[in-house]
């Protein structure tokens, strides 16, 4: 507030010496915190693609079973099981928490109005991204694992738990920018409410949906904590979702990283880039959808 | 469910009838299946505190509050005292704020009063790509690059101190590279993301014709910034920095793989830890009976300890932007 005070009425001037200076410094320090932001990037970017590329091969994704942490570089067998896993395990999530999501916000911004249960069932959900990763693992863990045994469909509702709150915060916010006068139009037109949230309001903010699931399910697929005790982890290829122990990307990198044999780090990094490679495809998808979505509203 | 009623008028007179009848049933499943959905939410919060307390009630009740708040850790011999975890959560979370905060609210205020909007989305990108980025990545990096590349740092810091009160209490005896330190450096970079985009969201309500005013004086950007854009803020930031600290405490493969996996409390940062979240992802599968429900109780915790942390937070954004709003 020193601003007002210490003024001079009329100084249309640029400001001198120490003020001009301040105003510098802080400039700059604003695009260090950027470069700071750039620097683990840039160096954990480099170092998975320098090291990963050397490991991945077709025989890496596709060869059976995972190779024991000993075993030296390139040696037979390859990630198929962890990267069938991932697959079912992260797509069954995105099957159930990303209808259930929508459909909570749906809840929240067409049915609940401003009534208290809606704002209540709003800020639980937020305040339910922030429960740790490893909360949901055991919470499945708990009501899960211990009465039907370790399973992909396990990790599945672990990681479902996960991304249901962020499916209906980016739900809600884009069912909050569709216009009124598109409801109204269609209830004029005598459609009911349930018609007109499904035919009107959703494909209204259909681009904004679909960036906000992917964005969930490129988190998801990353996410080890809520899988470890939930799918176990096994060496080959597991593709029944519903029965026996099961293995994912993030697993193998995790029991790989703490092996001190040079296969196993070489393996880990592999690993480590054929997940963000999945995480990149489903951002840069969640990309093109909300482009596709701004560029029909205009 | 009083909106049911409300949906459901009485039926006009004439042949309209039987058509809103049939679509009142339709829509009345439709807003039902809405509002179960939304009340998972709740119901899910809700299973987690009881299932997890439930499996954990044995470790709550042999060893008692003493028992919980002690540093001995001893799974052999039954003993399971908590402290040293949540010393290091708490430690490892307080790291990782002090440099992401700074970092952040950088950023964010870089984003939204030095660039052009034109220019503003790629660094958002960049920003948002460091949480798209896995734990288990960062962890990875940090056990395999970050941590060799700052063993040599530490020691050189740490023989820098040595002697001097208070520094060499706090810098001094490093043992490897994974350190709490180090956790804490991989935490800040997993929070920032969140931390940035927040408190970005909050400092573009502030209002144009403040900051417009306060150009009109004469003040200088960083003048204007201080002036205008953080008194009207502040709160919010605050929230969102509360947020990110339930995100560091939480954080758990990343911190599992670099924080060194030794449970001591000790004020010497570059020294080798636990974390609350660390300690049930590296001992929970060969646990069992008594170890079993100790780690599921350190989850019951952390839990607790970030649900609060949360509620607080979520208020102070909610309570700030509906200021925001009103102003």
């Amino acid at each position: 507030m020193s601003v007002a005070t210490g003024q001079p009425a009329v100084d249309l001037r640029e400001p001198a010496g120490w003020r001009r200076t301040k105003n510098r410094i802080a400039t700059i320090l604003m695009w260090t915190a950027f470069v700071c932001t750039l620097v683990p990037l840039g160096f954990v970017m480099f170092t998975v693609i320098q090291k990963g590329a050397t490991a991945i091969n077709w025989q890496f994704l596709t060869g059976n079973p995972i190779p024991i942490n000993l075993a030296p570089p390139g040696a037979p067998g390859g990630f198929q099981a962890a990267v069938v896993g991932t697959l079912i395990i992260t797509g069954f999530a995105a099957l159930i928490a990303i209808p259930l999501g929508i459909l909570g916000a749906v809840y929240i911004n067409e049915y609940g109005g401003k009534g208290w249960l809606a704002k209540f069932i709003a800020f639980m959900s937020d305040v339910m991204t922030g429960v740790p990763s490893i909360v949901m693992g055991l919470f499945i863990f708990t009501i899960w694992v211990l009465h039907f045994g370790y399973s992909g469909l396990a990790g599945a509702f672990a990681l479902g738990c996960l991304m249901l709150p962020i499916v209906i915060r980016s739900t809600f916010e884009m069912l909050r920018l569709v216009p009124d006068s598109l409801r109204e139009g269609s209830y004029a037109l005598g459609a009911s409410k349930s018609r007109v949230t499904l035919t009107v309001v959703l494909p209204a903010a259909l681009g904004g949906i679909v960036s906000g699931a992917l964005l969930a399910v490129a988190r998801a697929a990353g996410e080890t904590a809520p899988l470890l005790f939930t799918v176990l982890t096994v060496e080959s290829t597991n593709s029944n979702l519903f029965s026996g122990a099961n293995t994912a990307l993030p697993l193998q990198i995790f029991s790989n990283a703490t092996s001190p044999y040079v296969g196993a780090e070489q393996r880990a990094w592999g690993a480590a880039l054929t997940l963000i490679a999945i995480a990149f495809i489903l951002m840069i998808g969640a990309r093109l959808a909300t482009s596709r979505f701004t560029t029909e509203t205009q | 469910v009083s909106t049911v009623t409300q949906a459901d008028p009485a039926p006009p007179a004439g042949s309209a009838r039987p058509l809103t009848q049939h679509r009142a049933l339709g829509d009345r499943a439709f807003q039902i299946l809405a509002l179960a959905a939304g009340l998972l939410v709740l119901v899910i919060l809700v299973l987690i505190a009881i299932s997890t307390t439930q499996q954990s009630t044995s470790w709550f009740t042999t060893e008692g509050l003493s028992g919980i708040f002690s540093t001995d850790w001893d799974p052999t011999n039954n003993k399971f005292g908590a402290l040293a975890f949540i010393y290091g959560t708490a430690i490892t979370s307080v790291i990782a704020i002090i440099i992401a905060v700074p970092v952040s609210i950088g950023v964010a205020l870089l984003l939204t009063q030095v660039v052009p909007a034109k220019w503003a989305r790629p660094i958002v990108w960049i920003v948002d790509l460091l949480a798209v980025v896995p734990s288990v990545v960062w962890g990875l990096w940090g056990i395999l690059v970050l941590a060799p590349w700052l063993q040599g740092i530490y020691t050189s810091i740490a023989s820098g101190v040595s002697g001097i009160p208070v520094l060499d209490n706090l810098f001094g005896q490093p043992v490897s590279g994974s350190s709490f330190f180090t956790a804490g450096i991989i935490l800040a970079v997993m929070i920032t993301p969140i931390v940035t985009s927040l408190s970005r969201e909050v400092i573009a309500t502030v209002p144009t014709i403040d900051k417009e005013g306060a150009y009109a004086l004469g003040a200088t950007r960083w003048e204007m910034i201080r002036g205008a854009v953080w008194p009207h803020s502040q709160g919010g930031v605050v929230g969102a920095v509360l947020l990110g600290l339930g995100r560091a405490m939480g954080e758990t493969i990343a911190a599992a793989l670099v924080i060194g996996s030794s449970p001591q409390i000790t004020s010497h940062l570059f020294a080798t830890g636990y974390s609350m979240p660390a300690v049930i992802a590296n001992q929970f599968g060969e646990a069992s009976g008594e170890f079993r429900a100790a780690l599921i109780g350190i989850g019951v915790l952390l839990f607790l300890f970030t649900i609060i942390v949360n509620l607080g937070a979520r208020g102070i954004v909610e309570r700030s932007a509906r200021r925001a709003r009103g102003a």
